[in-house]
C-alpha cells in the first residue's frame, strides 16, 4: 500500500528541510504572540467575568492550560497505557497488517 | 409536483436500490440525489406539506417542516454529497450502498414528527452504519463493529421502551419537548445520551469509528451523534443537567486525545469534546445557546468531516495513520496538507474560520447563563482542542521528523470533496451571516468585535507557544504505539477475564460433583449378580411407590 514516488524526487530539498526556514517562522511566531500580548494592554477588552479583568488573562490561561493538560496527560500514560495488542491477545489471531486497500470488486 | 414533496429519505433509498445496477462507470450519477434532494428542500420547504401515514392505529408523521428540522436537513444533505463524492473511487459497492441509506435514514429522523418513526430510523442509522464499520474487512473492525451494533441497538431499546412509557402516561406521540421527568423521559434521555456519546457511554465512538473504512468514518462521523444532538435539542433543552455533562464531554476526551497514537481515535475523542460544547448549548436553553449548539453541529459535520476525510486520505496512501509512524507526509501530499491546516483552524475557532462563530456563542451563552467555572472549563477546552486537534494532528502526519515515507496525493475526488469542505469553512467563517440566517430562533449576535478576535487569538497562540515550549523542554510527550485503557476496558478486558474465571470455577466444580456422585455410586449395592432376590427386590418395591402413590392423590383429592 506504501505507493511510493520514484528515487528521482528524493534528492529534493523541502521546504522545511532548511533549518533557516523553520527558524524564520519559529521567529514570526513568537513576534506575533509578543504583539499580542503587548496589545492587551493597549484594546479595551470588554469584560464579562471577573476573571478577565487580569491582565493578559487569556494568553496566560492558554499556555497555562495547556503545560497542565499535557503533564496530566502524561501522567495518565503511566497508568492508563498499555501495549499495542493489548485487546487483541485474548480475542481471536490479530491480522499484522490491516488490508486498507479499498477493495477493487 | 407530488415528486417534490416526497420526504427527502425517499430519493436516498430508491438510490440505494438502483445503484447496484448501474454500470461502474456511471455510478458517479449518485452525486446528483443529495444535490437535487438538497436544492428541491432550500428551494421548495415552503410547499412540503406534513405527511401522515396509519401504522396500526397510530398516525405516523413523517414529515415536520420546521427551522430546526430544516437546517439538519439542509446540514444532512451536504454531509451526503461530500461523503459521496469522497468514496466516489471506492468500488466497494457495500460501502457506498449503506453510505447512501445511512444518510437516508438521518433525514427520515430529523424531519420525524413522532417518536415512532423516530424510533424506526433511529434503528436504521445503528443497522445501516454498522456496515462501513465492517467492510474494512479485519477481524479488529469486525468485532468493532459488533461492539457498536450492540451500543446502537441498546439506544434504540431504550427508545422504544421510553416511547411506550410516554405514549401510556400522557396518550401523545410527539417528537416534541419532553423534560427530564419521569421513567419514560428517563429512558428517552438515556436513549440519546448514548447515542450523543455521554461519558462512561462513549467507548463505541472511540472504538469504532477509527475502525472503519478510509471513507466510512467521514460518513460516521457526520450523521449519528448530530442526530442525537437534534434529538437533544427537540426534547431536553434548558435540561440543567445537560450542561454539566456537556462540560464534562469538553474536558475529559482533551486529555486521551494527547496521549492517543491512533490519529482518527484523536479525532474521535475530538468529536466528543465538540459534541460537550453543544450539549452544554442545549443545557442553557436560552435562544442564543441553543442557536450556538445548532451552528455548532453544523460546523462540526464540516470540519470534523473535513479532518476525518484528510486522515481518511493518508490511511488510504500510507495504510496507518500512526502517529508514531508518520511525519514529512506535506513533501508529497501538499494539497491534503493545506485543507487538513483549514480544518485544524476551523476547529480551534481561529478568527474568520467557521468553528469561531458558533462555539464562541456557546461560550457567551453560558456567561449570560452565569456558569462562570464551567465556562473556565470550557476555555481549558478550547485551549486543549487546538493543542490536540489543531496542532497534533497535520504536525505529527504531515511534518515533525521524516518518515521517510512519500506517498502519492490523495485521488481526485478525494481531493475535490476536501476542497468544498474547506471552502465551507472559511465561507462561513468569514461571512456567518449565511449561517446565521438559517439559525432556528432569533437573535442578533455579533461574532466579531475586538474583544472577541482579540482574545480568541491571544488564547490560541499561547496554546500554540505552550506547544512548542514544551516540544523544546523534551517534555511533550512522544507519540508511541499503544492503546490507552478507557471505560470500555471493563467489557473488553475485566468482564471476560471475570467471566473466564467464573466458567473454570464452575467446570471444577462439575468435575467434584461428578466425581462425588461416582464415588457415592460405587457404595451401592451389586444386586445384578443375584436374579431372584432382584425380582422379589424389584416387586416390593414398586408396591411401595405404588402405595405412596395412591396416598398422595387420595391427600390430592381431599386437600
Amino acid at each position: 500500500m506504501k505507493k511510493v514516488t520514484p528515487p528521482d524526487t528524493e534528492d529534493r530539498v523541502y521546504f522545511f528541510d532548511k533549518p533557516e526556514n523553520v527558524r524564520l517562522i519559529l521567529r514570526v511566531f513568537y513576534f506575533l504572540c509578543v504583539v499580542l500580548f503587548i496589545l492587551d494592554f493597549f484594546v479595551h477588552r470588554h469584560i464579562y467575568v471577573y476573571f478577565e479583568s487580569v491582565p493578559t488573562f487569556y494568553a496566560l490561561y492558554g499556555f497555562v492550560a495547556c503545560v497542565v493538560l499535557v503533564l496530566i496527560a502524561k501522567l495518565m500514560r503511566k497508568v492508563l497505557m498499555r501495549n499495542e495488542d493489548y485487546f487483541a491477545e485474548t480475542s481471536h489471531s490479530p491480522s499484522p497488517n490491516p488490508d486498507n486497500k479499498e477493495s477493487e470488486h | 409536483m407530488w415528486l417534490a414533496e416526497l420526504p427527502p429519505f425517499i430519493p436516498f433509498y430508491a438510490a440505494a436500490l438502483l445503484l447496484p445496477l448501474l454500470p461502474v462507470k456511471a455510478r458517479w450519477l449518485v452525486l446528483f440525489v443529495p444535490v437535487i434532494s438538497g436544492l428541491n428542500l432550500y428551494l421548495n420547504n415552503e410547499s412540503f406539506h406534513a405527511i401522515q401515514v396509519t401504522f396500526m392505529e397510530f398516525e405516523l408523521e413523517l414529515m415536520r417542516i420546521d427551522r430546526l428540522s430544516l437546517m439538519f436537513g439542509y446540514l444532512f444533505h451536504i454531509a451526503a454529497f461530500l461523503a459521496l463524492l469522497f468514496c466516489l473511487h471506492v468500488k466497494d459497492l457495500l460501502q457506498q450502498v449503506s453510505g447512501l441509506v445511512y444518510a437516508g435514514s438521518a433525514l427520515g429522523a430529523c424531519f420525524a414528527g413522532d417518536l415512532i418513526t423516530l424510533f424506526l430510523f433511529w434503528e436504521m442509522l445503528a443497522l445501516t452504519s454498522v456496515w462501513l464499520i465492517w467492510a474494512r474487512r479485519t477481524p479488529q473492525a469486525s468485532s468493532a463493529g459488533l461492539r457498536y451494533l450492540i451500543y446502537q441497538v441498546l439506544s434504540g431499546v431504550l427508545l422504544l421502551a421510553g416511547t411506550a412509557l410516554h405514549y401510556q402516561q400522557t396518550q401523545s406521540l410527539a417528537f416534541d419537548y419532553v423534560g427530564l421527568d419521569g421513567l419514560a423521559s428517563w429512558l428517552l434521555f438515556l436513549a440519546f445520551g448514548i447515542k450523543c456519546a455521554f461519558p462512561f457511554l462513549h467507548t463505541w465512538l472511540t472504538d469504532a469509528y477509527p475502525e472503519a473504512t478510509p471513507t466510512g468514518t467521514v460518513f460516521l462521523s457526520a450523521f449519528t451523534t448530530k442526530m442525537a444532538v437534534f434529538a437533544l435539542a427537540r426534547c431536553f433543552p434548558g435540561t440543567e443537567l445537560l450542561v454539566y455533562i456537556g462540560a464534562a464531554m469538553t474536558c475529559f476526551p482533551i486529555f486521551y486525545a494527547v496521549i492517543e497514537n491512533d490519529l482518527r481515535r484523536v479525532l474521535a475523542y475530538s468529536l466528543i469534546n465538540q459534541l460537550g460544547f453543544m450539549v452544554c448549548g442545549i443545557g442553557i436553553g436560552t435562544a442564543l445557546a441553543l442557536n450556538g449548539a445548532v451552528a455548532h453541529a453544523f460546523n462540526d459535520v464540516i470540519f470534523k468531516g473535513l479532518l476525518f476525510m484528510t486522515m481518511g486520505a493518508v490511511l488510504h496512501r500510507v495504510g496507518h495513520v500512526n502517529g508514531s509512524d508518520l511525519g514529512g507526509l506535506y513533501k508529497t501530499m501538499p494539497k491534503t496538507t493545506w485543507f487538513c491546516i483549514v480544518g485544524a483552524a476551523s476547529i480551534s475557532a481561529f478568527p474568520l474560520f467557521s468553528g469561531f462563530v458558533s462555539k464562541s456563542m456557546v461560550m457567551a451563552a453560558m456567561i449570560e447563563a452565569g456558569h462562570e467555572y464551567l465556562w473556565l472549563m470550557l476555555l481549558f477546552a478550547s485551549a486543549g482542542v487546538f493543542h490536540h486537534a489543531g496542532i497534533k494532528i497535520p504536525f505529527f502526519a504531515f511534518f515533525a521528523h521524516d518518515s521517510g515515507l512519500r506517498p502519492k496525493e490523495a485521488p481526485v475526488n478525494m481531493l475535490a470533496a476536501m476542497f468544498i469542505a474547506s471552502v465551507l469553512c472559511i465561507v462561513i467563517g468569514s461571512y456567518p451571516a449565511i449561517l446565521y440566517s438559517l439559525l432556528p430562533w432569533e437573535h442578533d449576535y455579533q461574532p466579531y468585535d475586538i474583544t472577541h478576535t482579540l482574545t480568541q487569538l491571544q488564547l490560541l497562540f499561547f496554546s500554540a507557544l505552550a506547544f512548542v515550549w514544551l516540544n523544546k523542554q523534551g517534555l511533550y510527550p512522544p507519540e508511541l504505539r499503544s492503546v490507552n485503557l478507557d471505560v470500555d476496558w471493563l467489557y473488553r478486558k475485566a468482564m471476560p477475564a471475570l467471566s473466564a474465571r467464573i466458567a473454570v470455577k464452575l467446570s471444577r466444580l462439575n468435575a467434584q460433583s461428578a466425581e462425588l456422585f461416582s464415588s457415592w455410586y460405587a457404595k451401592l449395592p451389586d444386586n445384578r449378580s443375584s436374579s431372584s432376590y432382584s425380582i422379589t427386590q424389584l416387586t416390593k418395591r414398586m408396591t411401595a411407590v405404588l402405595v405412596l402413590l395412591l396416598f398422595l392423590g387420595f391427600l390430592a383429592r381431599v386437600l
